[in-house]
This record gives C-alpha cells, structure tokens and sequence, in this order.
C-alpha cells in the first residue's frame, strides 16, 4: 500500500504544481495518471504547441511546461503511479481514503486531489462492427508488450506519431509488419515518416495507402483483417494482429461513480472555500472542477491547487495553525534535504 | 456587427437552429458548446487546435468554406465515421459567408 499526505489524481499541470503548493506545507505528494507520462493533455496532446496565458511566461511550449513544472516539484520528491487508472475509493472509518487502479495498486492518503482534466485518456477505438469480441484476442489498441508480436504478422492502423514509430519498432520483431493509413500522407514526425519510407523500399514495412481496415476474421483470435482501397477494391490480408492506433481521448470513466456531484461531465467544488467537493476530504481542481464562472485555464487550475493545499493542511493537522510565508522569505525546503532560499544581503561598512 | 443563423443537427438528430456572432472570433465548435448542444467534455477536446476530431460535422449546405489546412486534412484522416462531407468544427469560422450554414455533428468517437 503507497502512503502519501495528498493523492492526486491526474498529473496534468494542475497536478503537478499542487505537488509543490503541498510541499510548502511539508505535506507529501503522490500522483496517479492513466497515461505512462507525466503531462496529461500537455504532453499527450498538444507538446509541441505553445501556450501564451502561463504568467511571466510570453510563450512556452506545453511539453516545456511540463518539464518545467517537474523540475519545480523535484525536491518535493513526489511519487507516481503511471499508466494506471484510478478506478475505486473506499472511506475508512478514520476519515482516510484507499484509491484503487485497473491494476490493483492501493493507495491510502486523508486527502485525495482530483486533477483529473478531461478524465483519463482512453484509446479510440475504430467503428468495426466485431472489434470488441476480438480485443485482446489479437486486436490490442496499446502495445504493452512487444515480444507478443514476435515472428507474428501484424496489421497497425493509423496515421500519427504512435502508428509510425510501433510500425518502425516491430520491423525488428514481427515476421511482417503492414501499415495501413487512409491517406499516403502522414501527420507524424518527419524523421519517422522518412524512416518508414526507407524500411518500406528495403521491403521490411508493407505500406498500403490509401486504405482502411473494414473486417477482422478469426475463429477465438483475429486471423484475417479485410482491407478496403475505395470502395469496390477490398482484400483479405492474413494477420495474427491487428493493432488500431488513433491516440487517445479522454474519458470521465470511474470517477464519474464515486458519489461526487457531477455536472455537465465535471465535478461540483466549493469554489468560495476550498474547492472541496460534497465528500469531505475529496477535493477536485484544473479542468476537472465545476463552478460558476469557471474558466478551463491551467493558471486558473494552479491557483485552484494552491487553496485547496491550504485547506487540506487544516484537513491533516486540524489542532496546528498555519500562516503563509512568501518563498522569497521562508525559501523552498525540498525533502530531499536540499534548500533554495534568498541570498542574504552583503553587509560592508565604509570606512 | 451582423449575426448570422447556423441550423446544427445535434448527435440525437435534432435540428437547432442558432444565432451565432460574426465579431467575436468563434469558430463553430464554439458555437456548438456555447449552445450545449453537445455534452462538455465531447466536443472541443482540444480546445480547438484541430487535434482530437471531437468536433467533426457534415456540411449539408453547399457554402464556400475556408479551405482545409493540412493539419485538419490529416485529422480528418485519422478520424471515424468520416465522409466527403465532413469538416472540423474548430476550423470553421463565423464569418457573415456562413450566414445558413447547415451542418450535422457526426457521432462521438
């Protein structure tokens, strides 16, 4: 079981910061995020865009943000369960909570911290009718492990980043890698889309464009997908897999059931207090919140994070009186012994 | 300033038909979630970078629409349930031209 002062679930911007608003506090952190990666949208979406509205930053890129942000909390030595989905709560009699994941981790901390954005990112799975009954039986949106795929024929689906670099990674595992795209375009890195083309003429990467997987075959495992080039031109291609890859979106999933007031896919805070939400010690900041006039902006999340911080050090430490000190002032005291503070004025008489 | 009036068939196949202003920079996603004719958290995943297709409709009227950038043309191609039609929300601004403007939100995806 992880033990950890706040439990915050999501470790998109909002997140991340409220790792270092608890520090101050001496309060410890740990994160949760369906993803592999730290970020949430900024990474998995949009990292090489910028944002123009992050304070004294005139342009930042999302992914710099995040680096940023996770050198901000280093010294706070957060921890991180990553590529796992929080999917269960439990009250304790104490008042304290156990957070659950997909894969069984437990968590146990007197405060959880909802950062959870959109919700967590799902794959998107592609509108063919038998997929369902075939998932995990040959059809896998997310590759997890790659020596499933060895001396096998794969079929990837799918134009970005994911399906190029899969396609170029498993030329050295499966027998036989086919990658079907709609376009002959690619929206991918240039660098992958070149590489493909490089293993394509070298006869290691079967490249069918413009084409689309509209059937997969298989008694209990897929064994055939149908591939269609335009409308009266499709074919049946031998496979032992058939891996989709259109990123991800995401989805309120479980958190949606934990007995939180949810409006309009966000959950309901106390936005004149503390951003608590009607279950005393679940607190929900950044996108994921409801309030009125309530604007999805990561600065509006940071400041979000910062008050709920305060309130969940009278949550923890209901008998001790805190007051705010600037970090100018009280500098940053990480856990991992080391301290930044204002340099201390040089004092020199003259004579 | 003029407005103009977009009819937008929702995802349960009911026709809306909205006033949306020309001076205010919208694009027609925006229209779509100022109206809530889809849940939040469906539409405008992205906020409007042509990044995720939540946003993706089928033009029924023959308006002359700004072209596609490559950014829109390879989402689209990503995309599910995509037709000749289809065009992103996002990337359709409100301009006086799209005064009528019919469109059909395609199926969440």
């Amino acid at each position: 079981m992880i033990k950890t002062d706040i439990l915050i679930i999501g470790a998109g911007p909002t997140g991340l910061f409220t790792v270092f608003e608890a520090g101050l506090l001496k309060l410890k952190c740990h994160l949760i995020d369906a993803l592999p990666q730290p970020g949430g949208q900024c990474s998995e979406i949009y990292p090489k865009k910028p944002i123009y509205d992050i304070p004294a930053y005139p342009e930042i890129l999302a992914g710099d943000l995040t680096d940023k942000l996770m050198e901000q909390i280093k010294s706070f030595e957060p921890g991180f369960t990553l590529g796992e989905r929080a999917d269960t709560i439990e009250k304790l009699e104490d008042d304290t909570f156990v957070v659950t994941t997909n894969k069984g981790t437990k968590h146990h901390a007197p405060v959880v911290a909802i950062a959870g954005g959109l919700g967590s990112f799902e794959p998107r799975k592609p509108p063919i009718p038998t997929i369902a009954d075939f998932e995990d039986k040959g059809v896998e949106y997310i590759i997890r492990d790659p020596e499933i795929y060895r001396n096998k024929k794969v079929v990837i689906a799918g134009g970005g980043d994911s399906a190029l670099d899969w396609s170029i990674f498993l030329t050295d595992v499966a027998s036989e890698v086919t990658l079907v795209h709609r376009r002959n375009e690619f929206r991918g890195a240039l660098d992958s889309v070149e590489k493909v083309q490089e293993l394509k003429n070298n006869g290691k990467i079967k490249l069918i464009t413009p084409a689309e997987v509209k059937e997969i075959h298989g008694e209990d495992h897929v064994s055939a997908v149908t591939i269609a080039k335009g409308k009266d031109d499709s074919f049946v291609l031998e496979t032992d897999h058939f891996i989709p890859l259109f990123g991800l979106s995401p989805k309120l999933g479980p958190i949606a059931n934990w007995g939180l007031e949810i409006e309009k896919n966000a959950i309901k805070v106390n936005n004149a207090l503390d951003y608590q939400t009607n279950i005393p010690g679940i607190y929900a900041i950044g996108d994921v919140n409801t309030y009125p006039g309530k604007l999805k902006l990561i600065l509006c999340g940071f400041h979000e994070a910062t008050l709920m911080c305060q309130s969940a050090y009278q949550r923890i430490h209901p008998d001790k009186k805190y007051v705010m000190k600037y970090t100018t002032v009280g500098g940053v005291e990480g856990f991992d012994g080391t301290k930044k503070e204002a340099p201390k004025a040089v004092v020199k008489k003259i004579e | 300033m003029s407005d103009i009036t977009i009819k937008i068939t929702d995802r349960e196949g009911l026709l809306h038909e909205v006033v949306a202003p020309t001076d205010m920079a919208m694009n027609l996603m925006e229209v779509v979630r100022s109206y809530e004719l889809a849940p939040e958290g469906t539409i405008g995943v992205c906020g409007g970078m042509a990044m995720c297709a939540s946003c993706q409709c089928y033009v029924k009227s023959d308006h002359e629409l700004p072209e596609m950038t490559p950014d829109e043309d390879l989402m689209l191609a990503e995309a599910f349930y995509v037709e000749d039609n289809s065009r992103l929300g996002c990337q359709i601004q409100m301009t006086p031209e799209m005064d009528g403007l019919e469109v059909e939100l395609a199926p969440e995806s």
